[in-house]
């Protein structure tokens, strides 16, 4: 396994434990989705923000780091 | 509703769509031999490929399912947009790169790169074909959508129209031409989605208020004080014990007394076991009877009857009169008929019998009738305090209205539009029935799975040259399809409160609120729309031709095409599948298209996924493992959708069938069953043999670094 495809499975893990608590809490604990903790959003709206932000936060992170198995030669972003 | 095709709309919508069509057949004309019709020659920059995912995966799915679930119900159909959006990370993260590393021109091709096996290669066309069917079904829905406001045709010149356009594009063009096509529409559907969100904050809400005697939208009388307890049967209003007063008037009116309810019975509808009946029925309409607070309110509901047989019609408000059969009557008026004074402003001048448009707030905070203009979080906090009217379909049918289309107002808070739990598909979480909670989680799971196993988004990592171009591709495409699924938030809470939905069509909502703002932006949205729809069913349908063409009859029956037989047979194969979803899209014209996108995204993840993460990553993996996986996921999936609730309420027409599996939504049993079966029968079978192909299937183990 290349150190891309590790660091894939391992954002991929982070991703999971995020989407997935978000997922539980809606179907086991709605109502703290009504919660509303800053400026007058509720935990609803915020914590769906936050997922389409993190997910593309993490995809530029992977972006970022990870380096191309067959492409030794190009070395760009690659200084993980 | 009755739409009026503006000329200059008209002539918008048919110059985008012209030029498009244009584009495609210059740029297909480039695109001749199998493998550029296929794969365009693996030569698509990155930035453009990127793009283009947006432009495949926006399709009518997003911007008109679940902008018209968020405007009929409010957050839960954001709960798609997270889904979506969230498949990508598998798609990136873990499926993305091996797979161009393993890849051809399809799906089948990929996994079969390790074992050149005829079975893999037909179960895999199969249910690439399947999957691409029922992703067709909502697009071709979404089209006719579009359509109908926008011409005037009915829904199913709509979704005619758009398949005869893909299966031209189709069979003169291919995947250059979609590539470039889908490049120009994801970017300008993003674009001009964000003009409208800021549209919608710089309006603000406006309140219109309930009231007695409006004339421009249905009615509410109350509120009334409740002092009689009712009968618990079907009655006559005038000799019944209903005796509701209005509220701080002892001595006041009566509801019997009112002139609304002269000539009123009130009706339990067929599941009813309340105290109070849920319903009036009255010459002068169909009435909700509503408690909150001790107060009891009379709003009045839309209804849709259409007239079987020539006769009078049960909500007709000119009894006497005898309609043919085959005429539709709204709120009790033959829909389309002119009336009353010809120079009053209604509709173009041209006041006609037709539904009312629906979407309103009813109360702003602190008493205020307008906001002004709103920033991005004032707007979630200033309805969050806010009264909305929201409208449903009865779900049962009344007694004495039976056949006939009952849309109800509920009058519902902001904050509670904007929890999840709302929308009935997902009013399971507030229950404590476990079996609800789960098919939400389910749902959740599959969007999440779904992406990733989809034959028409896979085929895009074909179209680039190596794997740090698809993986940037893939970075840009979640970049625009992230901030697009911000907006549908904004867009779905606008149409809500546009003033101007279809209570008949959740899927329209999108465009009528682009209607409701600016008949010029209304005119450029459809068209990118209708375009969108265009570019994704045409990257469906090559999949499927994909399938059958390689698959199936080059890889699975061995029959020697060449390169110029094999486009011809994807061409007709093209045809086929594209009449079918012409047939389709307009038997499923009812169902909201996000939540016809969620069916195919279980099918998808419970067929492909187990088989194509397994072999990704799992050396023990055989041949046989994968081709029971991808069967055992398919029929699964297939079955637990076709025998749940919803479908057989919905498309077979067994009314309140509650189904034969505990859940409707599939993916959380499917998944993992499909994950075992591969797991389970490749222990049961011989490991594979390592051959030559083996060295560039599997990532070589020198690769580590």
């Amino acid at each position: 396994m290349t150190s891309s495809s590790r660091l894939g499975l391992l954002l991929f893990g982070v991703y999971t434990v995020i989407y997935a608590a978000f997922v539980l809490l809606n179907a086991f604990a709605p109502t703290i989705m009504e919660s509303t903790p800053v400026g007058g959003m509720n935990l609803a709206v915020l914590s769906g923000f936050a997922l389409i932000i993190i997910a593309f936060a993490l995809s530029l992170v992977y972006g970022y780091l990870a380096v191309d198995a067959e492409e030794p030669a190009k070395k760009e972003g690659g200084d993980a | 509703m009755i739409y009026e095709p503006s000329f200059m709309a008209v002539l918008i919508f048919l110059g985008f769509v012209g030029l498009t069509m244009g584009l495609s057949f210059y740029l297909g004309g480039k695109a001749k031999s199998s493998a550029g019709y296929f794969a365009a020659h693996g030569q698509i920059p990155w930035f453009i490929n990127g793009v283009a995912f947006a432009g495949d995966y926006l399709s009518a799915a997003s911007f008109l399912g679940i902008c018209g679930m968020i405007a009929f119900y409010g957050y839960d159909g954001f709960l798609y947009s997270i889904g979506f959006l969230a498949g990508w990370i598998v798609a990136l993260f873990v499926v993305a790169e091996p797979l161009k590393r393993l890849g051809k021109f399809t799906f089948a091709d990929a996994l079969n790169a390790k074992f050149q096996s005829r079975g893999i290669t037909l179960v895999i066309g199969i249910s690439t074909l399947i999957v691409s069917v029922f992703y067709l079904i909502p697009q071709m829905v979404g089209a006719g959508a579009l359509i109908t406001p926008l011409l005037g045709f009915p829904h199913w010149v709509g979704v005619l129209i758009v398949g005869a356009t893909v299966i031209v594009i189709v069979v003169t063009a291919g995947m250059v031409s979609t590539t470039w096509v889908q490049f120009l529409k994801g970017s300008l559907l993003v674009l001009f989605s964000a003009i409208l969100t800021i549209m919608i904050l710089n309006k603000g809400f406006t309140v219109t208020p309930e009231s007695a005697d409006a004339v421009d939208r249905p009615r509410t009388l109350g509120p009334f004080a409740f002092d009689k307890v009712v009968p618990k049967k079907d009655g006559d209003l005038g000799n019944a014990v209903v005796d509701l007063r209005k509220k701080d008037d002892d001595f006041g009116t009566a509801i019997k007394d009112l002139p609304e309810m002269v000539g009123a019975h009130w009706r339990f509808d067929s599941q009813d076991k309340v105290s109070i009946p849920p319903y009036i029925i009255a010459p002068s309409g169909v009435w909700s009877v509503q408690t909150d607070a001790g107060n009891v309110w009379l709003r009045e509901c839309q209804t849709v009857e259409d007239i079987e047989s020539a006769g009078n019609g049960k909500t007709s408000k000119d009894p006497e009169r005898v309609y043919e059969a085959g005429a539709q009557l709204v709120n009790g008026y033959l829909k389309g008929e002119e009336y009353g004074d010809p120079t009053a402003s209604y509709e173009n001048g041209r006041p006609r019998r037709q539904l009312f448009p629906v979407g309103q707030v009813s109360k702003l905070p602190e008493g205020k009738t307008e906001t002004g203009a709103l920033g991005p979080m004032e707007f979630f906090s200033t309805l969050s305090d806010s009264e909305v009217i929201l409208w449903g379909k009865a779900k049962h049918s009344i007694q004495g209205l039976e056949g006939v289309n009952v849309y109800v107002p509920k009058v519902t808070a902001g904050s509670q539009v904007l929890r999840p739990g709302e929308n009935p598909k997902f009013a399971g979480i507030r229950s404590t029935d476990f079996t609800k909670k789960l098919n939400f989680v389910s749902l959740m799971l599959a969007l999440f799975c779904g992406t990733a196993s989809l034959p028409h988004i896979l085929i895009r990592y074909y179209t680039v040259k190596d794997q740090a171009a698809a993986r940037k591709s893939t970075i840009v495409g979640i970049g625009a399809i992230g901030f697009f699924y911000v907006l549908t938030l904004y867009l779905g809470l606008g149409a809500m409160t546009s003033g101007a939905m279809d209570v008949t069509s959740t899927n329209m909502s999108a465009p009528l609120l682009a209607k409701s703002m600016s008949p010029l932006l209304f005119a450029i949205i459809s068209a990118i729309a209708f375009t969108t729809v265009l570019g994704t069913v045409s990257g469906l349908i090559l999949a499927a031709a994909g399938a059958v063409v390689h698959d199936i009859m080059k890889n699975y029956m061995h029959i020697q095409l060449t390169d110029s037989e094999s486009v011809r047979v994807a061409k007709i194969t093209s045809v086929v599948v594209g009449a079918a979803a012409i047939v389709l899209g307009i038997l499923f014209k009812e169902l909201n298209v996000g939540a016809l996108v969620g069916w195919a995204f279980s099918i998808a993840a419970s067929a492909n996924l187990p088989s194509l993460i397994m072999l990704l990553f799992w050396k023990r993996t055989t041949r046989e493992g994968i081709i029971s996986g991808v069967v055992v996921g398919m029929v699964t999936s297939l079955a637990w959708i076709l025998l749940s609730g919803p479908t057989l309420d919905g498309v077979f027409g067994f009314k309140g069938h509650a189904g034969y599996v505990p859940f409707s939504e599939p993916g959380i049993v499917t998944i993992p069953l499909g994950f075992l079966t591969v797991i389970g029968v490749s222990l049961m079978t011989p490991p594979h043999v390592e051959k030559e192909v083996a060295a560039e299937g599997e990532v070589p183990a020198t690769a580590e670094s």
